[in-house]
């Protein structure tokens, strides 16, 4: 597995992913994103968390049109595998790689937690580590991760499967104070058509070391380096 | 050419700036307001001295970088 991560100015979780990556057995590099190409042999593609171009505009608008994500749209059209995290949800969908939009959270805050999260699907490139309605215990920050999409759009991602991972309480039920950003359906994370994008908000990489509180999130990334 | 873009939340999408504003403005005993939208306002200038073209270039400003289409409107003022 060969994974290539965008670094555009304001991005801050970088570091984590590509150690979280290479611990699975991934062979990493790190990609400016003025540069137009990815390495050859790039199985994946990583638009890490962060606060890109400072946020300014509306999340995600000014990296989401930079010249590595030409070369990740590229990628993605061929069938390579996409993974954006945070930040990185919130740049696919505004570079029209996943539908809908990371709004404003609807209490308005920042939050920063951990958090249950219920796995959805686990037929994927993905979240084949992972069981079915597993539930996993990640961490969330972030200020705009309220996801929102049209009816038409939520009711095909529901219909096709496309919904990746819920928030969720301990137990595994979707509750609205399990749902903190109060994103539509609790949706958490979601593929593309193909299967071969995921965007989520929560940060797997935060957890995939005993010494920090947690490994849930290690089967996400044993999950692409298998 | 000077333009102005106005980029506003479609009817419907949550916003829970504008609610915040409503309550700040409410808690300043401006009480006789209601259904605050916080927006977003581009002023700009065009090179071209072709309104037409002008309007086409700034709708592929707006349609490419300025608005979010899922959630967000926009109109164009060329003055």
């Amino acid at each position: 597995m060969r994974a290539a991560v965008v670094v555009f100015p304001g991005s801050n979780r970088d570091g984590d992913v590509a150690r979280a990556l290479t611990r699975s057995g991934a062979d990493v590099v790190k990609v400016w994103h003025a540069e137009t190409e990815l390495p050859a042999g790039t199985d994946l593609a990583v638009v890490p968390g962060g606060f890109s171009y400072g946020d300014y505009l509306r999340c995600g608008a000014i990296a989401g049109r930079a010249a590595a994500m030409d070369a990740v749209r590229a990628h993605a059209a061929r069938g390579g595998l996409v993974l954006g995290i945070c930040n990185g949800f919130q740049i696919l969908c505004e570079s029209g790689l996943l539908p809908g939009v990371l709004m404003r959270n609807v209490q308005r805050r920042f939050i920063c937690h951990r958090q249950f999260l219920r796995v959805e699907q686990t037929d994927t490139r993905f979240a084949s580590a992972y069981r079915k309605g597993q539930v996993i215990d990640v961490c969330v920050a972030h200020g705009e991760g309220n996801y929102f999409a049209d009816a038409d759009t939520l009711a095909r991602l529901e219909g096709e499967g496309r919904v990746a991972f819920r928030y969720c309480d301990a137990a595994g039920t979707l509750t609205e104070d399990a749902n903190r950003n109060g994103s539509l359906n609790s949706i958490a994370g979601i593929y593309s058509e193909q299967r071969n994008v995921l965007g989520m908000m929560p940060h797997p990489e935060n957890f995939v070391d005993d010494l920090v509180g947690g490994t849930d999130g290690r089967g996400l990334f044993d999950s692409l380096a298998a | 050419m000077k333009a102005r873009i106005v980029v506003t939340l479609k009817s419907g999408v949550l916003d829970p700036q504008g609610k915040a504003i409503e309550a700040a403005l409410k808690s300043l005993s401006i009480d006789d307001v209601s259904g605050v939208r916080q927006g977003k306002v581009f002023d700009l200038e065009i090179a071209s001295e072709n309104r037409e073209q002008a309007e086409a270039t700034l709708k592929a400003a707006c349609e490419k970088l300025l608005a979010n289409t899922v959630v967000e409107n926009y109109t164009i003022e060329i003055a």
